[in-house]
């Protein structure tokens, strides 16, 4: 399967990590990914809260880049740049004028129908029992308590994926590589996300909610699709554990990490070695 | 020559203040076969009447045109004054300057013009218009009702208490419904049993009520005072000529953990069952489903307990026909299935308020079970999980309502009533506790009603909260509910015992394939559609059936009631006369020159047009056609529409009529 790849900025910046656990999981899964040449911000953080028409166009020229270079799916491992590209796709479908604005300013035609993936999304279409059969290390310690966040899942109406307020899939893709999700509650709570230039004191309150939920459910790990969740729950895990006085000690895995492990990568391939809470498997195998 | 008049009303000013009447009757004059034209300020009234009349006798007319209002409003009006004077009914026609001229123009020399077009569209059409004779029917005296709940009860008793005869048939093994499974009742508090027990056994023992209980309409043909009806009897492997009721078969069972669906699953039945002590009729039934002896030739315990020997595993379904002449679908409701139910697939619809995952997290009919005295715990409000008495409740309105996203659109109407209704019975059983509503409006419109809701909060001390539940989680054994109060601007966290959703009503299952059977339109939701909202409510489209209850919309137990005696007095009303009149204005076929294709046959909706034969006077087949059932007709000319010889024509509304019409424009 080859499908088009977009990082957005924070795959090429301070989440990297999430791009080379990507790239050697769905390398071994056999998923080739071709960035998009030429991508530019998908409009997410300032854009959008300023400028409606910047905030389409934006996602509108990567999306018409992707059909240009012959692409007819996209994966966007960041669910914010999914959705922006998702919710320009939308608009310009809804409203003519618009679509004009965006046509003239981005001198293509605004792709309407565009494919535009997330993660799971990616692993679903490989194929669960395919991930299944691949396995060569089942994470059977590991209890993973599944994390999806908000953007991968809503608003609804744009990503029209999973449930937003009871999700399954990310559970579906763990399963399939040999560990445990456990049943718990704070799977679709806010970590907080951007705020953590703006008002670092309530990400630390919000995202030690989700750690402590996950840990009293019996959670060893988590596991996140999305670079701002892992920034706030595993390298600001330190800062919490300070702020509240506990220890937690829960490692946070990409997907994408623990697919990989299941399917017998190493972990310096994966990456994880880079996260700032070390896991049981890292442990185990130093 | 025809002797036309036209009469033209002024509707006071509605139509005079744009429409030059006067004008409008001197150029109706000009046109051929025109005889006389009059302006009156009110047609419709008594000497307008009186001047149509006059003129007919003395311009001795053979056709009249009334050029006013909508023929939705006066065409009756205007038939009956012109029948007075001797002229067939069917010879007049509308020309509708009001609702299609003078309130949607301004201009008063166009809309003048236009006017006196629709007259002279009006002119050409009557012309060809000739005598009909209303269609008679001969109407048989029995009604069916299909439903047994607390609509379908009522309607029945009181279509036989009117002297006809009932055919009751319920899907269930008892009548009762709904009703019979709740606590007590709103703004009152009685016993919903206690009232209506008595009932149901009155519509099991009436001398002109047949029951058909454990059975569904399997099929309906015919129309209007004519219909037959095919009801498959459901096997219920019990003897029902034999059974006394005594209820030793029961006892016996061994599979006594099989869910009860009159519990709603609260509690448990045996698999040999009645669903309740007070059941009409008091028979069992074997769920086959269950049944050791039925699924592998086991156990049979019941048969040998039996004195009477009336299990009988040779029991079969059994299809039996019966005529009416009118039909009551009195079907009722279901709840909406949270956590499974929704518009799109991926969306469980509130699967974040655990039903289902959550033991104590329940719906408000399950409430009802567990406060009712005759529920599975004899009234004693204990939860689910444990058993025990839960010293903190949080009752969440509108699950499912009002909600277009994963939910209905629509109100239900009765959750405010019952959800406050909750609470109070929640609170005189368990004294320490503290009930907490989540509402969105609190909508308390009826005798009684808002006073009660008043209680409940005043008297009663619940919580009310106006504000939507985001989330309900389990945490040390306390189901925390996190919603928000949006009058006091705060988000709110109650660590509840136990959770109780009232969530939206929506038809019964099967209720859409009803309708398909009965020709009864239903809306997007799957509630039977009335034929006019205010002033035909229980009537619907397909002549001679009508509806009652749930299953037109969310309703409640009064007007469940009133609604079914509605039905019930147009029922009497239909088997009044001893035959029918229905309006001449239907297709007919040529029949001479009806190909016998039958692409009418397959396209009408009514299913009124028939195969049928030509037959020389010896009997000999002359020749095959299709041929209009002048019971189920309904005139809405789509035969005419797709006949490929031109041999279907509606009578009133002639082909020949049409372009007369359309040509008086050019």
């Amino acid at each position: 399967m080859k499908l088009g790849y977009y990082p957005g900025c924070a795959l090429h910046g301070s989440s990297n990590d999430y791009e080379q656990s990507l790239k050697a999981c769905l390398g071994a899964l056999g998923v080739e990914l071709e960035e998009l040449d030429d991508w530019i911000c998908c409009g997410a953080s300032a854009a959008h809260s300023l400028n409606h028409t910047l905030d389409v166009a934006l996602p509108a020229r990567n999306l018409a880049l992707a059909r240009r270079q012959g692409h007819a799916e996209i994966l966007a491992p960041c669910p914010m740049c999914s959705m922006q590209l998702l919710k320009a796709a939308k608009a310009a479908a809804g409203d003519v004028e618009l679509r004009a604005a965006v046509e003239t300013i981005i001198e293509a035609p605004v792709d309407a129908g565009a494919g535009v993936l997330n993660l799971i999304q990616v692993f679903e279409k490989s194929g669960l029992d395919q991930i299944k059969s691949a396995v060569k290390r089942p994470l059977k310690e590991l209890k993973v308590a599944c994390y999806y966040g908000c953007l991968l899942l809503r608003p609804p109406a744009v990503t029209a994926f999973d449930d937003a307020e009871e999700p399954r899939t990310m559970e579906a893709v763990v399963a399939a590589a040999g560990a445990s999700p456990v049943d718990w509650n704070y799977r679709t709570e806010c970590c907080g996300a951007g705020m953590t230039m703006a008002n670092p004191e309530t990400v630390l309150e919000l995202s030690n909610r989700i750690l402590e939920n996950a840990r009293a459910h019996g959670a060893n790990c988590l596991a996140v699709a999305c670079p701002m969740c892992h920034v706030n729950l595993d390298m600001k895990q330190a800062a919490i554990e300070q702020r509240y006085g506990v220890r937690y000690g829960l490692p946070v895995y990409y997907l994408s990490d623990l697919v990989g492990m299941a399917l017998g990568l190493p972990e310096a391939g994966l990456g994880t070695q880079r996260h700032f809470v070390a896991g049981p498997v890292s442990a185990k195998e130093a | 020559m025809a002797r036309i008049g036209v009469f033209l009303c002024w509707c006071g000013e509605n139509i005079a203040r744009t429409v030059d009447v006067a004008q409008a009757a001197e150029a109706s004059r000009g046109i051929p076969g025109v005889r006389c034209a009059e302006h009156y300020k009110y047609m419709c009234s008594d000497p307008g009447q009186a001047l149509i009349r006059e003129k007919i006798v003395s311009e001795r007319l053979d056709a009249a045109v009334v050029a006013s209002c909508s023929p939705h409003m006066h065409l009756k009006t205007f038939r009956r004054a012109v029948a007075g004077a001797g002229l067939n009914p069917y010879r007049i026609e509308i020309a509708n300057i009001r609702e299609h001229c003078s309130w949607v123009h301004h201009d008063k020399t166009a809309a003048t013009a236009k006017a006196i077009d629709l007259i002279r569209m009006a002119v050409a059409k009557v012309r060809y218009d000739h005598a009909l004779e209303p269609i008679r029917v001969p109407v048989t005296r029995r009604a069916l009702v299909i439903g047994g709940g607390v609509a379908g009860i009522q309607a029945a008793l009181d279509i036989a208490d009117a002297g006809y005869e009932v055919v009751l048939v319920e899907r269930d093994p008892s009548i009762g419904g709904k009703m019979a499974g709740l606590s007590e009742t709103f703004p009152t508090l009685d016993c919903s049993q206690c009232i209506l027990t008595p009932r149901m056994v009155e519509a099991g023992q009436h001398p002109r009520i047949r029951l058909h209980t454990y059975s569904e309409v399997e099929d309906v043909q015919g129309f209007i005072g004519n219909f037959e009806v095919t009801i498959r009897k459901k096997a219920r492997y019990v003897d029902m000529t034999k059974c006394t009721g005594c209820g030793e078969c029961m006892k016996v069972c061994p599979l006594k953990r099989t869910p009860s669906e009159f519990d709603f699953c609260m509690g448990t039945r045996p698999a040999i069952y009645m669903p309740f002590p007070q059941a009409v009729p008091a028979r069992p039934v074997v769920d086959k489903n269950v049944c050791a002896k039925i699924i592998r030739n086991g156990c049979g315990l019941c048969e040998k307990k039996c004195a009477p020997g009336a299990i009988n595993w040779q029991d079969r379904d059994e299809l039996i026909k019966e005529q009416a002449g009118a039909i009551v679908v009195a079907t009722g409701y279901k709840l909406y299935d949270i956590g499974r139910e929704q518009k799109s697939a991926g969306i469980t619809g509130y699967g974040e308020y655990g039903y289902g995952k959550y033991k104590d997290v329940i719906d408000a009919l399950q409430f009802e079970r567990l406060v009712s005295a005759s529920g599975p715990t004899n009234g004693e409000i204990k939860r689910p999980s444990d058993g025990a008495a839960p010293q903190s409740v949080v009752f969440i309105a509108c699950v499912g309502s009002r909600d277009n996203a994963k939910g209905m659109a629509y109100c239900s109407k009765i959750c405010c009533m019952y959800t406050a209704k909750h609470t109070m019975l929640y609170k005189h059983k368990v004294h320490s506790g503290q009930a907490h509503v989540f509402y969105m409006d609190i909508r308390a419109g009826g005798k009684g009603y808002d006073e009660f809701v008043r209680r409940a909060i005043e008297q009663d001390g619940a919580k009310y909260y106006r504000g939507r539940v985001s989330k309900i989680t389990q945490e040390d054994g306390k189901l925390i509910v996190r919603g928000a109060d949006t009058l006091a601007g705060t988000p709110v966290t109650v660590a509840a015992d136990m959770v109780v959703l009232a969530s939206a009503m929506r038809p019964a299952d099967g209720v859409e394939e009803l309708a398909r059977k009965l020709n009864v339109g239903y809306d997007e939701n799957g509630f039977l559609l009335e034929s006019h909202p205010k002033l035909r409510p229980v009537e619907t489209n397909s002549a001679g059936v009508f509806i009652c209850g749930a299953c037109h919309a969310p309703k409640d137990i009064p007007e469940s009631v009133a609604q079914a005696s509605a039905a019930a007095s147009k029922v009497a009303v239909t088997f009044a006369a001893s035959e029918l009149t229905r309006e001449p204005e239907i297709a007919k076929i040529d029949e001479q020159m009806c190909a016998a294709c039958y692409t009418c046959v397959r396209t009408c909706p009514y299913h009124a047009v028939e195969r049928a034969e030509v037959r020389s006077p010896k009997g000999a087949l002359v020749k095959y056609t299709a041929r209009v059932n002048q019971g189920l007709c309904m005139g809405c000319g789509t035969c005419v529409a797709v006949c490929p010889s031109k041999s279907a024509d509606l009578e009133g509304f002639s082909e020949e009529q049409i372009y007369a019409a359309v040509e008086a424009l050019s």
